[in-house]
């Protein structure tokens, strides 16, 4: 059973970047995360929270993103975002093509790669209207 | 972050430290638009860099692509993290690292 750490709701908004990431990085730091991990989850999260504060609601709403926290067995951390935004699943696309020269290489989709690349478990579902986005991440 | 410049005449160093991420970098795109004009040798030096997220990759892709239009572009002093990133996504086959 996973063990609730924490919850906390923040503005979709990615001008209160730096405090999601703190309240993320430091309530696993507490929870005997070491630094690699913390680093990965760090960079997962940004990824998920600006998509939601760029495209999950129309510009100009007041968007709301629920952050939960809790400790699976592992342990490994795990990161919930819910948003009640446009639907989006960001696991639908496929990955970008890393193979590319620079010259025909796009950005888009890279930081999703990145996501699912640094995290043992992504996993998106729609559920009452929101979107519900968990990151895992194992550590020893 | 901190951004600091070194100029040689055509050759620059650009000498990056702290959080290259979504809410800095636009800081370092503008400086690099700035700073890119006659330069032939860019090196990013990422010595004191602790942080990069895919929001830095695009400003790091956007320098690559005009370096190699007119010059050479090295990345410097990665360490192991920020590595791991690169490799990840692929940049490592794209940049040249030292």
């Amino acid at each position: 059973m996973a063990e609730l750490i924490g919850q906390r709701e923040f503005p979709a908004d990615d001008r209160v970047l730096a405090d999601v990431l703190e309240y993320i990085t430091g309530s696993f730091e507490e929870a005997g995360c070491p630094p690699r991990a913390l680093m990965q989850l760090e960079v997962s999260a940004e990824e998920i929270f600006v998509n939601i504060a760029h495209y999950g609601y129309p510009e100009g709403t007041d968007g709301k993103a629920k952050i939960t926290l809790s400790l699976a067995e592992g342990p490994a951390a795990v990161v919930e975002f819910a948003d009640r935004g446009v639907a989006f699943d960001p696991l639908a696309k496929p990955d970008a093509d890393i193979t590319l020269s620079a010259e025909e290489r796009r950005i888009g989709g890279l930081g999703i790669l990145m996501v699912k690349k640094a995290m043992d478990n992504v996993s998106y579902r729609r559920e009452d209207g929101m979107n519900i986005l968990t990151l895992e991440k194992r550590f020893a | 972050m901190t951004i600091t410049k070194q100029q040689d005449g055509s050759n620059l160093t650009v000498l990056l430290g702290g959080r290259l991420d979504t809410s800095t970098a636009p800081q370092l795109d503008a400086e690099l638009k700035g700073s890119l004009g006659g330069v032939k040798n860019l090196v990013l030096d990422m010595k004191d860099l602790a942080y990069l997220s895919s929001a830095g990759l695009r400003v790091i892709l956007a320098a690559q692509k005009t370096m190699n239009r007119q010059g050479k572009m090295v990345v410097r002093h990665v360490n192991e993290t920020i590595m791991e990133i690169f490799d990840v996504t692929g940049f490592i086959d794209i940049l040249t690292i030292e």
